[in-house]
């Protein structure tokens, strides 16, 4: 039943990764794609009707994880209370900044809503990308199963580390290059002409970038923690995962030289849900391992909700499932296709 | 300060600058499902333009709702690590289920809605507005789920390690307490969305600008007044009063102002708790009404707060018997407002008669302090427990979050807030300032919200 649970809450920010990916990707872009208005309301309007759906997988992954696993929710969020609390400042920040800017006739408002777009997107790569690294590092657990991480300390992984050291910065720019790849590719499906012409001329720059950091990363995952390969080497079948990575990362390459963006994303998609794969399958069947103590680490049968609540919770979640996805379905269909400025929108 | 205090005020502050959003959406979105369908039944176009209206209104409110909203799910782990820890097994439930049964709904329709009316027929926009009000709805029900199991824990069993876990999935859901809670805030909400429209029709008609935009918001938003003003106190507000005068009776004594248990209880209508002294000051009382709203008889006797240890009172005492009094007084003004509003609906004088249409257009904050109220009544009067009589306050938050990083952040979401609400005066503002017939062309918006 745990393990159950470990996937189905790793599926959930699979998918917010993949989905809100693009979104906070058109923001990291934003600055240098965005040259003329149009340009911008094009790119805001790749994104419009979607972005917020992406986020709920955010906020449901959230309450799926405190609903599952309410030691693992209780104590990570209170030990990187502060980056925790910034990511949310920066969730707000960016909510405004996209349905505001447009509301507003003044230049320097726009201008200003655009800058805020822009750095809110890029931190929430960022810290998201360290988030996941300071889960792979460990953490200072104590017995209690709680913990608490000031921002920094000595930048060193070692056992008293901060949230940011330069193994998580590390993993943050792996984020921040592959969420703006990511955005790139999703842009070049949706836009024509010249915006897409620019689009395209980015995405082998960032390729290049990726590939190089993809190769630090996971060579550096393996030096702070070398016990990630455990599993693997109990099952060499997952070997399969990091190949994929590999795979999919060539695809991008492959594609997006060819001009075929749809299939480019697509391996974009693959690349970033693999790569989560590939953390989710060195962790299990731990939650959140500790730096000091193999057994203080939070694994899934200490984190576990009692039995009637999850047996419950099975139907309706496969059920509430279906229909997110039928959702998603219905309004990415509804807004296929490129996106243009003639369309009219609602109202005025 | 301490610690406890911090995270208590922290969360006091966050949740209730949320909720002054969502009151409003869950109510304006049931009022738009009811202007769409009139538009649909009498085919009269200004029905279509007045839903449009408002729907620039209800995405800018539920823009602010949702950024607002995000940092009340992850809250619960931050600032209240142990609560979270403990109550997972039980409240983790309905939280999830909102996320995943009514987030999705929302986000998925509300782009439908705002975004989709040219591309959909006309029922089917109907249908994409239904869907919203009913995410909107479901949400409301499983956030009342989570907090009534906190009012009123019921279907759980402790475990070993201390922790809590569901016994019975529909006895959570079914909990009465959330059926009553859910019952009378639902109906403060559509309070909330009646005055803002009545508030904006009167301002309409006194203006003479818009005037038959106007109108049309004062009769909804009259009939939609009167109906959820009574429901309001009869009979949620009543049966939500004896519920918890059965259940948390210490709540009930403070919130009353009654220090010593007596016969024939009389309502406090007015006055100042003096804690030391165990009386209330300068007090405008009416004899035995208490014990016959609670019981329905003047004689029965109701229990004070002498019948219960100090560490139990609900803190802070004064500032419960506050809250709960301006939301009853508030209550009984706007049912008797919108009683006359009928009343004068009724005889076709309501867009003609200025001293009813004055008040109308400045009562708009009123149901926001009512409801603001309301909910500090129930939390503060669930004091000293975060879980009654299971786990309390104390014993609840992130002991290693210190009293300064809860500071740090505190003020950041005050700070964060502040810039928010300028930044929402000015939008509304605007929508309400141009109206609700479009102007001449404008560069047309690109996102679900921008209208």
């Amino acid at each position: 039943m745990g393990s159950i649970w470990f996937w189905f809450v790793a599926a959930m920010l699979g998918a917010y990764v993949v989905l809100d990916g693009f979104d906070l990707g058109v923001g990291i872009l934003h600055p240098w794609l965005g040259r003329s208005e149009n340009d911008k309301q094009l790119l805001l309007r790749t994104i419009g009707p979607v972005w917020d759906g992406n986020e709920v997988w955010l906020i449901a992954g959230g309450g799926t994880l405190y609903f599952a696993f309410p030691l693992l929710y209780a104590s990570a969020f209170s030990g990187f209370y502060l980056a925790l609390m910034i990511v949310l400042w920066l969730l707000i920040m960016r909510g405004a900044s996209i349905e505001l800017r447009s509301l507003m006739h003044i230049g320097v408002w726009r201008a200003f809503f655009d800058g805020l777009f822009f750095v809110s997107s890029a931190l929430l790569a960022i810290f998201f990308g360290a988030a996941l690294a300071n889960v792979i590092r460990g953490v200072p657990l104590g017995a209690d199963g709680y913990f608490f991480l000031p921002l920094w300390t000595n930048w060193l992984p070692g056992t008293s580390p901060g949230i940011l050291d330069w193994y998580t910065v590390l993993g943050g720019l792996v984020a921040l290059v592959a969420l703006a790849l990511h955005g790139a590719l999703y842009v070049a499906v949706k836009t024509e002409g010249e915006l897409q012409q620019r689009v395209r001329s980015v995405v082998p720059r960032l390729w290049i970038v990726l590939f190089i950091l993809t190769g630090m990363d996971l060579f550096a995952s393996v030096n702070v923690r070398p016990d990630i390969l455990d599993n693997y080497k109990a099952f060499p079948v997952a070997f399969l995962v990091p190949a994929v990575v590999g795979i999919s990362l060539v695809g991008i390459f492959f594609f997006s030289r060819k001009n075929a963006d749809r299939n480019a994303f697509t391996c974009s998609c693959i690349y970033l849900a693999a790569m989560l794969v590939g953390a989710a399958t060195a962790l299990y069947p731990r939650l959140l391992p500790s730096t000091s103590n193999p057994s203080l680490d939070i694994t899934i049968q200490k984190a576990l909700s009692g039995p009637h609540a999850l047996r419950v919770g099975l139907v309706w979640w496969i059920f509430g499932m279906g229909l997110a996805v039928l959702y998603f379905v219905i309004v990415y269909r509804m807004f296929r296709g490129k996106v243009s400025l003639h369309e009219g929108g609602y109202g005025h | 300060m301490d610690a406890l205090l911090l995270h208590r005020i922290h969360f006091a502050f966050t949740i209730t600058y949320h909720y002054l959003f969502p009151q409003l959406t869950m109510g304006l979105a049931l009022l738009i499902v009811i202007l769409k369908t009139i538009a649909i039944r009498t085919n009269n176009e200004r029905y279509n333009e007045a839903a449009r209206f408002w729907a620039r209104i209800f995405a800018i409110n539920f823009l602010v709702g949702v950024v607002t909203g995000i940092p009340m799910e992850f809250q619960f782990g931050t600032n209240w690590s142990r609560f979270a820890q403990v109550t997972g097994g039980v409240i983790g439930q309905p939280l999830a289920m909102e996320g995943v049964f009514s987030f999705f709904l929302e986000s998925a329709f509300l782009g439908l809605f705002l975004f989709g009316e040219r591309r959909l027929s006309k029922w089917q926009h109907w249908g994409a507005a239904f869907m919203v009000f009913l995410g909107s709805w479901i949400s409301g029900f499983f956030i009342i789920v989570t907090n009534a199991w906190m009012q009123h824990p019921v279907a759980y069993r402790v475990m070993p390690n201390g922790g809590f876990e569901l016994t019975s999935f529909w006895g959570l859901l079914t909990n009465p307490w959330a059926l009553i809670q859910y019952s009378h805030n639902m109906s403060g909400a559509v309070i909330t969305a009646s005055f803002v429209m009545c508030a904006v029709g009167a301002f309409y008609v006194l203006e003479n600008r818009f005037p038959e935009h106007g109108r049309i918001f004062l009769r909804i938003g009259v009939i939609a007044g009167v109906i959820s003003c009574v429901t309001q106190i009869f009979p949620t507000g009543d049966l939500h009063g004896r519920y918890m005068a059965k259940h948390q009776p210490a709540a009930t004594a403070a919130m009353e102002g009654l220090f010593t248990s007596t016969k024939g209880a009389p309502i406090v209508l007015m006055g100042q708790p003096d804690e030391q002294n165990k009386r209330i000051d300068n007090p405008l009382a009416v004899n035995k009404v208490l014990s016959f709203l609670i019981y329905g008889t003047t004689t029965a006797e109701v229990a004070g707060l002498d019948q219960f240890p100090p560490d139990q009172w609900p803190s802070p005492l004064p500032l419960l018997f506050y809250a709960y009094h301006i939301m009853a007084g508030l209550g009984t003004y706007f049912a008797a407002l919108m009683a006359l509003a009928a009343f004068l609906l009724w005889r076709g004088k309501l867009y003609t008669t200025h001293w009813i249409l004055w008040p109308l257009m400045l009562s708009f904050p009123l149901p926001y302090i009512a409801n603001t109220a309301g909910w500090m009544t129930a939390e503060i009067g669930r004091q000293p427990w975060v879980v009654y009589g299971l786990l309390r306050t104390s014993s609840g938050y992130s002991k290693y979050v210190s009293a300064g990083n809860t500071l740090f952040t505190l003020m950041g979401f005050m700070g964060l807030y502040t810039v928010l609400s300028i930044l929402f005066l000015i939008l509304v503002y605007r929508i309400v300032h141009r109206g609700p017939v479009a102007g001449p062309a404008e560069a047309s918006p690109q996102s679900a919200f921008t209208s």
